[in-house]
This record gives C-alpha cells, sequence and structure tokens, in this order.
C-alpha cells in the first residue's frame, strides 16, 4: 500500500496553487490535509500525475465573522473548530464546534482542513452537511478570479462539485446564523464515517418553527436537503409529535438501500430515528442569540 | 526519472537533512531512512494509528503525510519519550496497567496519549476513551491504556496544581 | 522494579510488571518490519482479482523491465513448490496449496506473481504493469455446493467435502430425540472472521554463506513449524534453515500456520542469494491471509420434563476456503467442534458430524477459540432456548445439567476426560456479582432504551499434549516442549523454550516460574525463545498450552538445576543435599542458621574452579525438562450487559464480568490481559467484524474502514474473578487460560442481547448481530405484540 509516484510542488499563495493547477494539467491535485487522499493514493485507487501542497499557503486558516457569515479558511484543522470559544462562533453557529467532534479522531481532525472536507465532498462529511444547512457559500479562486458559489450549486454528485479543475476553495462562508441547530449521525463504531447523519436548523416564533431546513448525509450522492419535509414542520409546533411527524417524511423520502448494516428498512428507520433525534437536541440547545 | 526534493527535518531535537522522493511517507522516511523503527506501520491508510507521531505538536498519522512535507518542521517520535534510562511517567503507567502486550500498536497510543496530555486534560474517563479510540489494539481490549491515561492526567494536573 | 531485598519467597501469584514492556514503550521492540537490513530488496505480489478461474496467460514483461525491479517469479519460475497438510484419516481429502497458484485460481487475493524490486513502491509499481488474463468461473461459497456452473474446486474433492467426520454414533439417539419431553430443533451461524493482528505478516530471508544457512525472520506463532514447511517446500534439509521469530504483534492463530507468501520468499532468497523481505499490507492481510469462524451448526437436543438433557446430535459445516493450510489442516474446527460441542454439560447420548467445505474464499486457520466460541453459543442458548420451553430458571437448568464438583473426573460420551474444575462455583460466583454489581436494577430502567443480561458459562480444553493431538491423526503432531535452563558464572540464568511468545508475557511468567525454583529473583532469569538455531525444537504457540508446556518444562528443568546447584552448594558448606535450600539468592542449610553461601558464589565456582569439587562430574549448571500434559480444562463464567438504542440498532456492552478458573494463577495481571483482550475480539465476533463477499466472490471488506475492529468506544471495562483449582497433572498447577476470553464473549453477548429483546420475541443464533437484525427483531416483534393486542 505504497503511493504511485507523483512530482510534488509546494505553493505558497492561492495564486501560485491556481497557475500550477493550469500548468500542471487535470491529473494534478491539491494536497491539504490529505485525509481522504493520501488513503485513496496508497490503495492506488487515485494516481494524481501532481500534489500541490497547500499547507504552506499563509492567510488561510482563520475563523472570522462578517456580519452575519462565519467565514472559514480552507485551511483551518477541523480541530481549531472543535476547541472554538469565539464568540463569533458560539452566537449563531455554536453547532460547528460539535459537529466538529463527529469528524473521525483526534489525529484526524489535528490534520484534516475543512476546504479539503468541502473539496472533497463526501456526501456523508460533516462540514458539506452543515454548509447545505447553513446556506454556505464556498469561495473559490480561479484562473479568472475569485468566485462564490453557494453550496445548493457546488455539490453535483459523489465527490464532484461544481469547481472547475483549475479552481482552489479558499473559503467556506456559512450563512444564516441559527438559534436552533443539530447534527446526529450514527456509526457502529467511534469515529467512522456515519452510516447516516441527521442535520436540522430552525426559529422558533410563538411555538412554532419557523425557517426550518433539514440535510441528511450518507443517503445519496451529495448532501441531501428535504424541502417537503421543512414545509412538513414549517409553522408546525415545536414539539415531539412534530419531530415524530418529520421524521416519518424523512424516512419515506429516502431512496434507500441495503448493505452490510442493514435492509432497506433498516436505513429508512436509522434516517428517521436521526431526524427526530436532531429535532430534538436542536430545540433543547439554543445557539446563543444573536447580539 | 525520480522525483526528488532535498529536505530539512528535526527529529527528535535532531535536525536531518534527506534527500527524499516525493511519494515516500512520513513513515517511512522515519523507519527506513532515519531507522526509528518504533513508529509502526499498521495500515497505511488511517485507522488504526500505529504510526501517530507529533508534527509541530500535533498528533498526526505519519502514513498519511508525505515526508517531504515534514521539511522545517519538527516531529517527534517515540523513541523520544524516555529520558536516558529513565521512562516517562506515561511510559511507565502503560507498563504499569498493562497497557500493552504485543506491543506493536503501543508507540501509536503514546504519542496520540502525549498530545492529548499536552492539552492539560482533566482525565475525565469518558473523554480518555473517547480520544484513545483514535487507534486499534487488538491485544489488551483497552482498559489498561484507558487507566495509565487517566492516571497521567491527573497525576501531571496535580503537580501543574502544586507547582 | 522489586528489589531481590523485598523479594517474596514465591514469584508465583506475584503481579510482577512485564519485562517486555521496558524495551516496547520506547519503541524498541524490534518487530521483522524493525530488523535492520538495508540492503534487503522488498517483494510484493500480484493477485488473484477474481475468486475462481483458469489462469490463461500471464505477462510480466512489462513489470521485468521497469526500472528498480530485481526480479520477477511465477510459480513454474520457482520449480512449482506446495505446502501440502496431510491428516492420516480416510474421511480426509488431501489437496495441495501451490505457493503460487499454477493454472487454477480459487480466491480473490491469491498469489499469483511475485515481483522483486528495490523497495516496495516499485515492486508495486511493477504489480500494476502485470497483464493477468483469467476465464473466470462461477465462484463457489456456501456449503451448498454442485449448482449447474460449478466447477470443483479442487479436483480430488468433487463434491467440495474436503473432511467428513462422523464421531460419537450412538444408534439409540434417533429414539432417544423421538421420546424426549422436549426437542429443539436450531441452526446456529457465526460469520468469517479476521484475527487481525495489529502487526500483519512479515518476513526478511537473507542467504548466510558462512553458516551456509537461509535465515528467515518470520512474524510467525511457531519458528520450528515455519522451518519444516520451507525444507519440505524447497526440499532443504532442516539445519539448512533457521527460521527467527523476533518480536512477533500478535498472532491469535493466522501465525500458527505457514504462509505461502512466507515460504515464496525463501524461495526468491535461495535463488537470488540476497536479502528479500516482505511487510504484508493491511489490504492483503485482511483479503488474503488466513480467516476463521465461518460455520453453521444444526442442532437436534432433547431434555426431559425435570430440564435434563437427554440426548444431542450435531451437523456441523465449516466454510474453510480455497486450501488447507499447513500444517494443521482444514480439519482444525471441524474436529475441536465435534470434540468439544458438550463442553461443561452432561448431554446423554451424543452424537455429531462434521464436515469441512472448501469454497472460493480466502482460506482458514486457527482462530483464538476455534469452533469454542460457537459451541459455546450453540450450547448456553441452546439452554436458554429449553428453560423458557419448560419454564424453569436459566441458572436453575444448568445447575441440573452441568458437570459438577462430585462428578470429577468425569468421562463424557465424546470420550473425554475433564479434570476438576469449578464449573457451578463460577457460575454461583458470577450470578452474585451480577446482583451486587446493579445490574438488574438497570436492566429494569424505561427510559426507551433496552437492556438485557446475559450469563454463560463454559470450559476450555487447553495445553493439548502428544497424546490428545495425537487422536486429531496429523502427519505433525504437535505436544510436547522441552526447554533448557542453565546458569552462567554470574548466576544468571538463561532459559530457551520452543514456545514462542506474542503478547503474552513468556519472558515475565517463565520467569517467575524458573526463579522459584532456584530461589533467585526473576530479573535474573531471561528466556530466550523463537530461534530455531536457540532452541532444539518446539511446536510454538498456539492452543492456551505455552504456559503450561513451555513453563512447565522450564519449570521442571529449573528444579533439576537446582538439585544441580544444591549438590555443588552441601560439597562446598559440608552438608547434606537434601537439606540445602535456595533462598533469596542463597545456598541455606535446614536447621543450620548463618551457614550459607550465595548462589553467585556456587555459579562462579563450577564455571572457574571446578578443580576445587570433587563430586560435580558433570560440569556446569545446565538442565532439561520436558512437559507433555493430556490437555485440562478451564472453566469461566460470563456475564455481560447490553443496551440496545432501537432508534439506531446499535448495541453497546455496557458491562461485562468474568470469573474464571485457569488453576494456578502465575501472574494475575496479565491472566486479567488475557481475559479482557479476548473479550474484546469476542464482542467483535459478536457485533462487529465479518469478512464479507459478494456473490461472485469478492471480498467487500478489505479495509480497517470496512472490517470493523472495535476501538476503547465500543469494548467495556471487564471486571474479573478468579478461582484456583490447581491442577495435579501440571508441574506448576496450572491450566491454560489464552483463548477463553475470545471463547465466552459472543455466547454472552448474544444471550444479553435476547433478553433485552425479551418483550419481543428475540431468538437470535447467528453472529455478528448487525444492527439490521436488531431492527428487524424490533419490527417483527412489535408487529406480533400488535396482532396479540
Amino acid at each position: 500500500m505504497k503511493p504511485a509516484p507523483f512530482e510534488y510542488h509546494r505553493a505558497y499563495t492561492p495564486q501560485e496553487v491556481v497557475e500550477l493547477l493550469a500548468e500542471l494539467g487535470d491529473d494534478a491535485k491539491i494536497l491539504a490535509g490529505g485525509q481522504s487522499l493520501a488513503p485513496m493514493m496508497n490503495f492506488r485507487l487515485a494516481h494524481p500525475s501532481a500534489l500541490i501542497d497547500i499547507n504552506t499557503v499563509s492567510g488561510l486558516d482563520y475563523i472570522r465573522r462578517e456580519n452575519d457569515e462565519l467565514c472559514v479558511g480552507a485551511l483551518t484543522r477541523h480541530r481549531a473548530l472543535e476547541i472554538s470559544t469565539a464568540t463569533e462562533v458560539r452566537e449563531g453557529f455554536a453547532l460547528l464546534p460539535r459537529a466538529a467532534r463527529w469528524i473521525g479522531h483526534y489525529p484526524i481532525r489535528s490534520r484534516g482542513t475543512v476546504g479539503g472536507s468541502i473539496a472533497h465532498s463526501d456526501p456523508t462529511a460533516e462540514w458539506c452537511i452543515l454548509a447545505r444547512l447553513f446556506d454556505a457559500n464556498i469561495v473559490v479562486l480561479g484562473v479568472e478570479g475569485p468566485r462564490t458559489i453557494s453550496a445548493e450549486d457546488w455539490f453535483t454528485g459523489f465527490l464532484t462539485t461544481a469547481a472547475e479543475p483549475t479552481d482552489m476553495v479558499i473559503e467556506t462562508r456559512f450563512g444564516r446564523p441559527r438559534t436552533h441547530a443539530a447534527l446526529t449521525e450514527y456509526a457502529r463504531r467511534r469515529g467512522d464515517f456515519a452510516i447516516a447523519a441527521a442535520a436540522v436548523a430552525f426559529d422558533i416564533e410563538d411555538e412554532q418553527c419557523k425557517n426550518v431546513t433539514v440535510v441528511l448525509g450518507g443517503v445519496a450522492g451529495v448532501p441531501l436537503r428535504l424541502p417537503e419535509v421543512e414545509a412538513l414542520v414549517e409553522n408546525s409546533g415545536a414539539d415531539e409529535s412534530t419531530w415524530k411527524d418529520a421524521a416519518r417524511a424523512s424516512a419515506a423520502s429516502i431512496k434507500a438501500s441495503s448493505d452490510l448494516n442493514g435492509d432497506e428498512a433498516y436505513h429508512r428507520h436509522l434516517v428517521g430515528s436521526l431526524v427526530e433525534r436532531a429535532f430534538a437536541e436542536a430545540y433543547a440547545t439554543a445557539s446563543q442569540a444573536p447580539a | 526519472m525520480k522525483d526528488q526534493h532535498l529536505v530539512t527535518l528535526t527529529v527528535n531535537g535532531r535536525e536531518h537533512e534527506l534527500l527524499l522522493e516525493s511519494r515516500r511517507t512520513l513513515a517511512d522516511t522515519l523507519r527506513l531512512d532515519l531507522g526509528l523503527t518504533g513508529t509502526h506501520l499498521g495500515c497505511e491508510h488511517g485507522i488504526c494509528g500505529a504510526c501517530t507521531v507529533l508534527l509541530d505538536g500535533e498528533p498526526v498519522r505519519a502514513c498519511l503525510i508525505f515526508g517531504v512535507q515534514a521539511d522545517g518542521r519538527h516531529v517527534r517520535t517515540v523513541e523520544s519519550l524516555a529520558d536516558g534510562d529513565e521512562l516517562n511517567d506515561l511510559q511507565q503507567a502503560f507498563s504499569r496497567h498493562h497497557g500493552l502486550q504485543c506491543g506493536f500498536c503501543t508507540p501509536g497510543f503514546l504519542m496520540l496519549s502525549e498530545a492529548y496530555l499536552s492539552t492539560n486534560p482533566t482525565g475525565d474517563r469518558d473523554e480518555v476513551r473517547e480520544v484513545v479510540s483514535a487507534n486499534l489494539c487488538r491485544c489488551t481490549g483497552y482498559q489498561g491504556i484507558v487507566d495509565a491515561v487517566c492516571e497521567v492526567a491527573c497525576a501531571r494536573r496535580e503537580k501543574t496544581t502544586d507547582a | 522494579m522489586t528489589t531481590e531485598a523485598e523479594a517474596p519467597t514465591r514469584w508465583v501469584g506475584n503481579r510482577l510488571p512485564r519485562r517486555e514492556d521496558r524495551r516496547m514503550v520506547q519503541g524498541a521492540g524490534r518487530f521483522v518490519g524493525d530488523v535492520p537490513n538495508t540492503h534487503a530488496y522488498h517483494v510484493a505480489f500480484a493477485r488473484s482479482p477474481v475468486a475462481a478461474g483458469q489462469i490463461l496467460t500471464v505477462d510480466v514483461d512489462a513489470a521485468r523491465a521497469l526500472r528498480g525491479v530485481i526480479a520477477v517469479f511465477t510459480s513454474g519460475d520457482l520449480g512449482d513448490p506446495q505446502l501440502t497438510a496431510v491428516l492420516e484419516r480416510d474421511e480426509f481429502v488431501t489437496t495441495q496449496m501451490p505457493l503460487l497458484a499454477r493454472d487454477r485460481v480459487r480466491y480473490a487475493g491469491e498469489p499469483i506473481v511475485v515481483v522483486v524490486a528495490e523497495s516496495r513502491y516499485i515492486a508495486e509499481d511493477a504489480i500494476e504493469l502485470i497483464d493477468i488474463d483469467i476465464d473466470e468461473w462461477p465462484a463457489v461459497l456456501s456449503f451448498e455446493q454442485g449448482g449447474p456452473d460449478q466447477k470443483p474446486i479442487h479436483d480430488e474433492a468433487p463434491d467440495g467435502v474436503l473432511v467428513d467426520l462422523q464421531m460419537f454414533t450412538d444408534d439409540r439417539l434417533d429414539e432417544t430425540l423421538a421420546e424426549a419431553h422436549l426437542l429443539l430443533e436450531e441452526t446456529f451461524r457465526s460469520g468469517r472472521v479476521n484475527a487481525s493482528p495489529m502487526e500483519a505478516r512479515a518476513c526478511l530471508a537473507d542467504w548466510q554463506e558462512r553458516d551456509e544457512q537461509l535465515v528467515l525472520h518470520v512474524s510467525t506463532q511457531v519458528p520450528h513449524q515455519v522451518r519444516t514447511g520451507v525444507a519440505q517446500a524447497l526440499g532443504l534439509p532442516e539445519r539448512r534453515i533457521r527460521v527467527v521469530a523476533p518480536d512477533v504483534g500478535g498472532g491469535f492463530g493466522q501465525k500458527c500456520v505457514v504462509g505461502r507468501e512466507e515460504v515464496v520468499v525463501a524461495a526468491v532468497t535461495a535463488k537470488i542469494r540476497h536479502a528479500v523481505r516482505w511487510d504484508e499490507d493491511r489490504q492483503e492481510n485482511l483479503i488474503s491471509s488466513f480467516h476463521g469462524r465461518e460455520q453453521e451448526y444444526r442442532i437436534r437436543a432433547g431434555f426431559d420434563a425435570a430440564g435434563t438433557m437427554v440426548g444431542l446430535d450435531a451437523d456441523i459445516s465449516c466454510n474453510i476456503g480455497a486450501y488447507s493450510a499447513y500444517p494443521f489442516s482444514c480439519a482444525v474446527e471441524p474436529l475441536m467442534a465435534a470434540s468439544e460441542l458438550p463442553g461443561v454439560y452432561k448431554v446423554g447420548r451424543y452424537a455429531a458430524r462434521a464436515r469441512g467445505f472448501a469454497s472460493n474464499k480466502t482460506p482458514t486457520a486457527p482462530y483464538r477459540g476455534v469452533s469454542r466460541p460457537q459451541i459455546v453459543l450453540v450450547m448456553e442458548r441452546i439452554m436458554a432456548k429449553a428453560a423458557k420451553r419448560l419454564g424453569i430458571d436459566e441458572i436453575e437448568i444448568r445447575r441440573r445439567n452441568t458437570i459438577l464438583a462430585d462428578d470429577f473426573p468425569y468421562t463424557g460420551p465424546n470420550g473425554i476426560t475433564y479434570d476438576p474444575g469449578s464449573y457451578m462455583e463460577a457460575l454461583d460466583l458470577c450470578v452474585a456479582e451480577v446482583k451486587k454489581a446493579g445490574w438488574y436494577e438497570q436492566r429494569g430502567i424505561d427510559d426507551g432504551l433496552l437492556r438485557g443480561i446475559g450469563i454463560i458459562n463454559f470450559s476450555e480444553r487447553t495445553a493439548y499434549g502428544t497424546a490428545t493431538m495425537g487422536m486429531r491423526k496429523m502427519q505433525m503432531t504437535p505436544g510436547f516442549e522441552v526447554s533448557h535452563v542453565r546458569m552462567d558464572a554470574s548466576g544468571d540464568v538463561t532459559v530457551t523454550s520452543g514456545t514462542c511468545g506474542h503478547g503474552q508475557g513468556h519472558e515475565t511468567t517463565f520467569a517467575q516460574l524458573v526463579a522459584d525454583r532456584l530461589g533467585i529473583s526473576p530479573d535474573r532469569v531471561k528466556l530466550r525463545q523463537g530461534d530455531t538455531d536457540l532452541v532444539s525444537f518446539g511446536w510454538g504457540t498456539f492452543g492456551s498450552r505455552s504456559l503450561v508446556i513451555g513453563g512447565g518444562s522450564a519449570a521442571v528443568a529449573a528444579r533439576k538445576l537446582a538439585d544441580q546447584i544444591k549438590i555443588v552448594a552441601a560439597e562446598m558448606l559440608e552438608a547434606d543435599a537434601g537439606d540445602i535450600e535456595l533462598v533469596d539468592g542463597n545456598a541455606t542449610v535446614r536447621g543450620a542458621p548463618g551457614t550459607q553461601l550465595s548462589i553467585d558464589e556456587i555459579a562462579e565456582t563450577v564455571h572457574f574452579r571446578a578443580h576445587t569439587l570433587k563430586h560435580h562430574e558433570e560440569y556446569l549448571l545446565e538442565a532439561r525438562g520436558t512437559a507433555d500434559p493430556p490437555g485440562m480444562f478451564s472453566n469461566a463464567t460470563h456475564a455481560a450487559l447490553v443496551e440496545i438504542d432501537p432508534g439506531t440498532g446499535g448495541v453497546r456492552v455496557l458491562d461485562y464480568i468474568v470469573v474464571e478458573d485457569c488453576g494456578v494463577v502465575v501472574n494475575p495481571t496479565i491472566v486479567e490481559g488475557q481475559v479482557r483482550g479476548g473479550v474484546a475480539q469476542g464482542i467483535a465476533s459478536a457485533l462487529f467484524e465479518e469478512m464479507s463477499y459478494t456473490p461472485d466472490g469478492q471480498p467487500q471488506t478489505g479495509t480497517f474502514m470496512d472490517y470493523l475492529v472495535p476501538t476503547a468506544s465500543e469494548s467495556p471495562s471487564v471486571a474479573i474473578y478468579h478461582l484456583e483449582t490447581p491442577c495435579d497433572q501440571t508441574e506448576t498447577g496450572a491450566k491454560g487460560m489464552g483463548e477463553g476470553g475470545t471463547i465466552g464473549a459472543p455466547a454472552a453477548v448474544v444471550s444479553a442481547i435476547n433478553d433485552a429483546l425479551r418483550d419481543y420475541d428475540a431468538d437470535i443464533d447467528a453472529v455478528p448481530v448487525t444492527p439490521g437484525v436488531i431492527l428487524q427483531v424490533l419490527a417483527q416483534g412489535t408487529r406480533l405484540h400488535e396482532e396479540k393486542l
């Protein structure tokens, strides 16, 4: 399990990365944390002709607030969000540190990056699910300069995105601070990719759910938003019976398949449970209200 | 044609200059080029953690990093823990609590735990259990490992408080 | 470290810290991959991409031409070497395992070509350039064989049955079962698993011209058997091969057989006369090493109205994979299952048929417990089912059927004589501890989670000696061990033994046994093992035998050495040898306080001043000891408390209690470590691990991402209580115990799961219990429940 040969390039600025991508062609890949790319290379499932190491690029390791958006630099390690106690994170984005704890293990979180996760776009990855939940915008730098792509447009299929081969992810801008938000997952073994994950966010006005967002991970090629379920919960009472209705509707809405963990019925049941729990948890754990 | 790079890295306080092929992993660099065979390879895809080392103080899987990426960086391996003949507190605790049997995974667990201990944790058992879940051991059932890390966490905290 | 000053009179029974730990925690352990040899070439194997078929062409030209590639060999290039496991029984079909597949491939992952290159990186580059054309055949994966398109896996066994054992027939069993008050007819299954030692297999071969020897460092439990396998496959005399097992990173049975890749590496080195190494990677280990445990039991069990078992009939099928592993053969699982199914119970009439079926899957090897995790699951579930049907308490029905203290020595219908154990005592103590721990209160909590308790009882036959092993009729019959103990001029002791520890702490426990007999500190005793040039001969470490047989023979040798020391001491102290005692590093004279000599001084005198001694014709201080016990039964009761989350189908083992009796406990810490690690492995195969295949025979769990070796979060704390029934058939009073943890855990966990699902008419009799299985029970149980309403 040793990787095939490749050319190694080290970049110091985003501009340099994009230029190298353009120069080296389609088989060149960006190397960020390497927690997904390196295993694939060791298995020889990935044969990049060249790697552009961006760990030396400065200025991309940050978490900052710009108005309602939480902007996370591409080279921010998962661990930085996990241990963040900053006000700008706590207010409206308190879910992010909690969600980070679901990502692999401590050494994975020390090395893996938010930008790498978004670029890799695994449909079960926490940041990908949260990008949809928080209506994130992804800022990329391409040969013609920077541009912004909404999370809705970003995820185009299993491990594929709307990015061009010469684009580099610069920043993920999580939008819409939410008072009530939660992510729940289930894996048989601690730290594994989830069999399924459910994330929900909503506001409560007059004991009713408003601005409801529901996203599932692990059930499709992309993190999946469930508009019908959101509509069902919208304006409903913030109570257990609503969560149960949402769970039933979510379970019914997915295209389930069987695997080594269980049959189709199992996967539907699991999704229902996770959605119900996500709602209950989100209800119970209100994020600090925006100042 | 080999794609090789001249790399300067500091391992356990000692600087080395090496000519490395791009694809050589940090684990192989340590083991084969520097003869530091305490860092073991158990899966080479980031699950087992036997190759865990500290890169600039942070715990990482040495099988998922290329040696060339350690250029200009500081790496700590299991060989750095003892002070001459004197085992450090964590090494002693692993032995005292029977936290190892075949010993193959042990260097990874020690380095993972060292990183965790450097965050000045309370030694909460559930938290320790979660942290050491990063690595796999096939012999011990983990109980001795958890006991050892909890004990050292408490002892180091007390020491800090006393000082 | 305990110093000599505070040394106890008896080292056995002490929680002595392990000798092995110091090097391991410093990263100074020496595993095969750590053995320095900067010039060694590295190999990689081109393996079959399909489960079954005929090899049409193999094109290695591009691989040979790659820069950095030293050589490329196919089976023919090496002279078609093979390994053949033989059982001298009519019911056994002998088949060959070629080192590299020649014309047929029989499982996905089977090695076909070996590439030798300057580095493993280049060797893997070359593998990608090899073109192998195979006419793929339909894969045979299950016990049901002989489908219209299926071709035999081995021509010698057209029906796929490699061994068919009809054991302990009883003409009146059918009649007894027909007349029984209660007849249970049940089927049990266990999934295929991989022992997954953290160090995968590895070897390093070199040619030493000076010694006219091929030196093979190999990660193995059985160095001498590797030597024999290599000698036979390569046609070399045994002396021409030296096998060294340095530190071994776990084995659990996977390394007690000889791997074909290991022999290939030896063959390559013999051919090119250059050092060559193979470090098996995890994918190779999961897919192409050895598996185990894929079994099915069809059981008929009869009980009378009082709950006494009157008859037991078993039809056992083992899916042994594509080849019979050398040297134990594919009969190891079927034989164990049929012989030892009754366990701790008096089963009345007994008959068993056990078959080993070939399949287009990875070959199997003994894995920690060998069939006993399955037979304990079978017997304990049968007891639980009978109790439920007859309305008898689960503990009470066990009491009525268990072999009790008064029954020993007990000879069962399986022809085995059981030495004394503490079967009911262990069960009673465990039940009491479960109550004390408050498990029943936890079980009753109504919070949406489902909790259950499983308490199971079993025995574990350990330390099979020559006579017992001989009944298996292997061509090579293991059993005995020989140890040598010698004292040097400074009074330090070196022990050699043919067992080969790989994590069990032999360097510590053997030293404890020897130290007690010599009256010295264990610090002064060093065990050397795992080197065929250092150790005259030995069978290795497997089957819970090492402490009992290896340690036992070392203890015998130490006792003889003590006698030698006493003779010299008697002369030097002008006393009678019968009055000499060896205590705290000194030879003392009984009844003459103050008259003593240090053992160091005696050793020095024997070596350097022999001219001063009249009665030491033997010279030096060295002795040889042997041990060959019949095979003794340890026993244990396991209890598991589990929690099921109906939302996810997830099962958590919350708590675990073991009461165990392995006779005299040499080092409680080490015994407890073996139990805890064993329990973790048993839980793993009960809940998490399975080597799965697609219908066309492609392995689906070839990485640690899909083959779920549990972490600390899935492994409970285990509380352990010891009972000690000293064994009168061993030098040390100890019985083996290396496998018990693994043997009991699946039954305990499955029993607890069934208990947790008691309101859902659960009847789970197969492992692993996946979340999907839990959900099926919950869904069907709920439906039944609703129908009843």
